[in-house]
C-alpha cells in the first residue's frame, strides 16, 4: 500500500515535469518553429508599440536567447529551491516553490493562483455534489425501470444535455432567472464566502446548475449502462437466489459494482475542473482560476499560464490517486500492488 | 458471433412427412454482420432520423454556401441605431421573408448565410479533426494492444498524460500562439489547419485506450490461434484477423466524436480562438451575442440551435450505430 503510493507520487511528479515541458514547448518553441525570431516573441511580451531597448531588455530579463532546455531547467529549479530575479539593481528571491511573476501585473504566481483557487473550488464543489447525486440516481432508476416512460423521458434529456455547449445553456438560464425573472442575480456577481455566504450562496446557484446538468447528463448515461451491464452478472442471480431484498441487491451489489468507471471519469472530471471551469467562468463571470488562464493566454502572460496548467494537471493527477486508493474501498476485487 | 436464424423467401423444401404437407416451410438463411446491423439500425427510428439530419446537415454544409446571401454583406438599413438591434421581426430578430433567419445585431448580416457558412467550417473541422484522431488512436491502440510489454507501457503511459493535460488551455494556448503566417500557410486556411491539428491530436487517447482493449481481447482468440498455427505472420495476423473485427469500434467511435469534436471547436471560436472573423462560426457568433442577448435573444439561440441540433443528430446516429453493432448494448 505504502509502496503504491510513494510508486504512484513520483509518477505524478513525472507527469506535471511532462506538462510543464510541454506547456513551455508550446510558448517558446512553437513560436520559433513557426518561423518567430527571439525579438518578435520578446515584442509581445513588452506590449503596445515595442522599443528597442525594451525588446533587448525583456528578451534578457526571460532569458530568450537561452535554448528553451536552459530556460525549462530555471523554470524546475525555481519550483523546487527558488530562485533570484535581477530586476535592474536589486536581486528579488522568490522562495520555493516558486512559480514565477506575471510578465503582466508582476504579481507572484503563485499568490494570484492562492487568490483565485476559492472560486473554482466552490463552483466545482457544489456541481459536482448535484451532478453526482442527481446523475446517479437518475442513472440507477432509468436501468432498473428499463424502456418505460421514465427511462425514455430522462434518456432524451440526458442526451440532449450532452449536446448542449454550456455557454449557451449558461447564457438562456441567466436569461431566463436573472432577467426575466429576477431570481438570482446576473454574471459577475461572484461574492467570496468569508465575505458573505448568502450571496456566494446565491451568484453560485445558476453556475451550479448549468455544470451540473451537463455532468449531470453524462453520468446518468453511464451509471443507466453500468448498471443495466451489472444486473446482468451471475452474482446478482446469486444475490436474488439467497433471498436478499431487492433494495440491498441494487444498492449493495449492482451499484457498487457500477460505480467504479463511473469514479475513474469522476476523478478526471473534478480534477480537470478544480483547474478552472473555462466556460462557465467565462460565462458567468466568476473570477477563478478558468478566467485567469483565458486572460494570462490572451495576454501571452506565460508565468500564469504555466502556473495554472501545472495546478490543473496537479490537481487531475492527486485526485487520480485519491480515485484509485477509493477503488480498493469501493470495489473489494481490487488489489492495490 | 453466430448470426440469428431469419426466414425468408418462399422456396419449399422437399417435405417426405405427409403431416408436414400443406405447411409452408421457408428456406433458412445466413446473415453477415453487417447485415445485420443493417436490419438493426432500419428499425431504430430515432437513429434514422438522427442518420437523416447528419446527412441534410452534410449536403447543406457543401452546397449550401451556394445558394444562400453574401454572408459577409453588411444591411444597416434594417438595424435600429438606438439599441444596435434589428428594427424589425419576431423579439427584434429582423426575421422576414428576404431574411429567414433574421439578421445579424450591429451590422445586418443575413443570419441564414452565416449558419450555413459556419456549418461549413464545423463539419469540415470537426470532421477532419476526427480523421486524425482515429487514425492515430487506431494505431497507437492496435501496436499497444498487439504486441504488448513495453510498447503497451509506453503508449498507455502516453495515453494517461493526455488524459492528465488540461485539453482546452493548450489548445488556447496552441491556437492563440501560432501567428497569422506560418508554415506556409495563412489565414482561415492556417486557423483551419492548427484547429484540426490541434483537437485531432488531443483526442486520440480516448479511441486509442478503446481500440486497445479491443486488440488485447481480440489477439487471444481461437482465429487468431488458428491462423498462427498455419504460419501466418504478425502483419496478416494484423491486417487479416484483427483490423476487420476493429471496423465496427471504430465506425461507432468516430461516429460518436464528431459530435464531441463539434462542441470542442465551438468551444474554442467562442473564446475567440476559432476561424478569424469576419468569416462566420457558430461559436463565434455565441461570443457575439453576450452582450446583446437581453435585447436580441433570437441571436443567442439560432447559433446555440445549429450546434445543439448537429451535436444531438451525430449522437443518436452514433448512438443507434453502438447499438446495432454491439448486441451487448442496450
Amino acid at each position: 500500500m505504502f509502496a503504491y503510493i510513494v510508486r504512484r507520487l513520483i509518477g505524478a511528479v513525472l507527469m506535471l515535469l511532462l506538462v510543464s515541458l510541454v506547456t513551455f514547448g508550446i510558448f517558446f518553441w512553437l513560436p520559433k518553429l513557426a518561423g518567430q525570431t527571439t525579438d518578435q516573441i520578446a515584442a509581445g511580451y513588452v506590449g503596445k508599440a515595442p522599443t528597442k531597448e525594451a525588446i533587448q531588455d525583456t528578451k534578457e530579463r526571460l532569458g530568450l536567447d537561452d535554448p528553451v532546455l536552459v530556460q525549462y531547467g530555471n523554470y524546475v529549479k525555481g519550483i523546487a529551491v527558488g530562485r533570484d530575479f535581477e530586476a535592474g539593481p536589486v536581486t528579488d528571491h522568490c522562495p520555493a516553490p516558486c512559480l514565477g511573476y506575471s510578465f503582466r501585473s508582476s504579481q507572484p504566481v503563485l499568490e494570484t493562483l492562492v487568490d483565485r483557487a476559492p472560486a473554482t473550488a466552490s463552483l466545482a464543489a457544489g456541481a459536482a455534489v448535484i451532478w453526482l447525486t442527481g446523475g446517479i440516481t437518475v442513472g440507477v432508476i432509468s436501468a432498473l425501470r428499463r424502456g418505460s416512460l421514465w427511462d425514455r423521458a430522462t434518456m432524451v434529456i440526458a442526451l440532449s444535455g450532452v449536446s448542449l455547449p454550456i455557454y449557451f445553456t449558461g447564457m438562456v438560464s441567466l436569461q431566463l432567472f436573472s432577467y426575466s425573472v429576477e431570481i438570482f442575480p446576473g454574471g459577475g456577481q461572484y461574492t467570496a464566502i468569508t465575505a458573505d455566504p448568502v450571496k456566494w450562496f446565491q451568484a453560485l446557484v445558476l453556475p451550479w446548475v448549468t455544470l451540473a446538468f451537463l455532468y449531470a447528463a453524462m453520468y446518468a448515461r453511464l451509471t443507466r449502462a453500468g448498471m443495466l451491464e451489472t444486473m446482468n452478472e451471475d452474482y446478482i442471480r446469486t444475490a436474488r437466489a439467497k433471498g436478499l431484498p431487492e433494495r440491498t441487491v441494487v444498492t449493495k451489489h449492482a451499484l457498487r459494482a457500477s460505480l467504479t468507471p463511473i469514479m475513474t471519469v469522476f476523478g478526471l472530471d473534478l480534477g480537470l475542473l478544480l483547474g478552472g471551469a473555462v466556460l462557465t467562468e467565462s460565462t458567468f463571470g466568476i473570477p477563478g482560476l478558468g478566467r485567469l488562464a483565458i486572460d494570462s493566454i490572451r495576454s501571452g502572460d506565460l508565468p500564469m499560464v504555466l502556473g495554472v496548467t501545472l495546478l490543473t494537471s496537479a490537481s487531475i493527477v492527486i485526485i487520480n490517486l485519491i480515485v484509485d486508493l477509493l477503488y480498493a474501498v469501493v470495489d473489494p476485487r481490487v488489489r492495490l500492488g | 458471433m453466430a448470426a440469428p436464424i431469419e426466414v425468408s423467401g418462399s422456396d419449399t423444401e422437399a417435405q417426405p412427412e405427409s403431416v408436414l404437407a400443406g405447411v409452408d416451410r421457408k428456406k433458412i438463411q445466413g446473415r453477415s454482420l453487417g447485415q445485420i446491423a443493417w436490419l438493426r439500425l432500419r428499425r431504430d427510428k430515432v437513429a434514422l432520423t438522427g442518420a437523416l439530419v447528419v446527412l441534410l446537415l452534410i449536403l447543406l454544409a457543401i452546397f449550401g454556401p451556394y445558394f444562400v446571401q453574401d454572408p459577409l454583406k453588411y444591411n444597416q438599413n434594417l438595424i435600429d441605431p438606438t439599441y444596435n438591434r434589428p428594427k424589425s421581426g419576431f423579439w427584434h430578430s429582423g426575421i422576414s421573408s428576404e431574411h429567414w433567419l433574421g439578421v445579424e445585431p450591429g451590422t445586418g448580416r443575413d443570419m441564414l448565410a452565416r449558419i450555413v457558412h459556419g456549418a461549413r467550417i464545423s463539419l469540415l473541422v470537426s470532421f477532419l479533426a476526427t480523421l486524425m484522431s482515429v487514425i492515430i488512436g487506431t494505431t497507437m491502440g492496435i501496436i499497444a494492444g498487439f504486441f504488448g510489454g513495453w510498447v503497451d507501457y509506453v503508449i498507455s503511459r502516453a495515453m494517461d498524460a493526455f488524459l492528465a493535460f488540461p485539453l482546452l488551455l493548450f489548445a488556447i494556448a496552441l491556437v492563440g500562439v501560432v501567428a497569422d503566417d506560418a508554415f506556409g500557410l495563412s489565414g482561415n486556411n492556417l486557423r483551419v489547419s492548427v484547429l484540426v491539428i490541434v483537437i485531432g491530436f488531443f483526442n486520440w487517447p480516448y479511441i486509442g485506450r478503446i481500440i486497445r482493449g479491443q486488440t488485447l481481447s481480440l489477439r487471444e482468440r481461437e482465429f487468431v490461434d488458428a491462423a498462427r498455427s498455419m504460419g501466418a505472420r504478425n502483419s496478416y495476423v494484423l491486417f487479416k484477423e484483427i483490423l476487420p473485427n476493429l471496423v465496427a469500434p471504430i465506425l461507432v467511435y468516430s461516429t460518436l466524436l464528431i459530435p464531441t469534436n463539434i462542441l470542442f471547436e465551438a468551444a474554442l471560436s467562442f473564446l475567440g480562438v476559432g476561424v478569424n472573423p469576419p468569416t462566420p462560426s457558430w461559436g463565434g457568433m455565441l461570443t457575439l451575442a453576450v452582450p446583446i442577448y437581453s435585447s436580441d435573444p433570437m441571436y443567442m439561440i439560432i447559433p446555440g440551435m445549429a450546434i445543439f441540433i448537429t451535436v444531438l443528430a451525430f449522437n443518436l446516429f452514433g448512438d443507434g450505430l453502438r447499438d446495432a453493432l454491439d448486441p451487448r448494448s442496450r
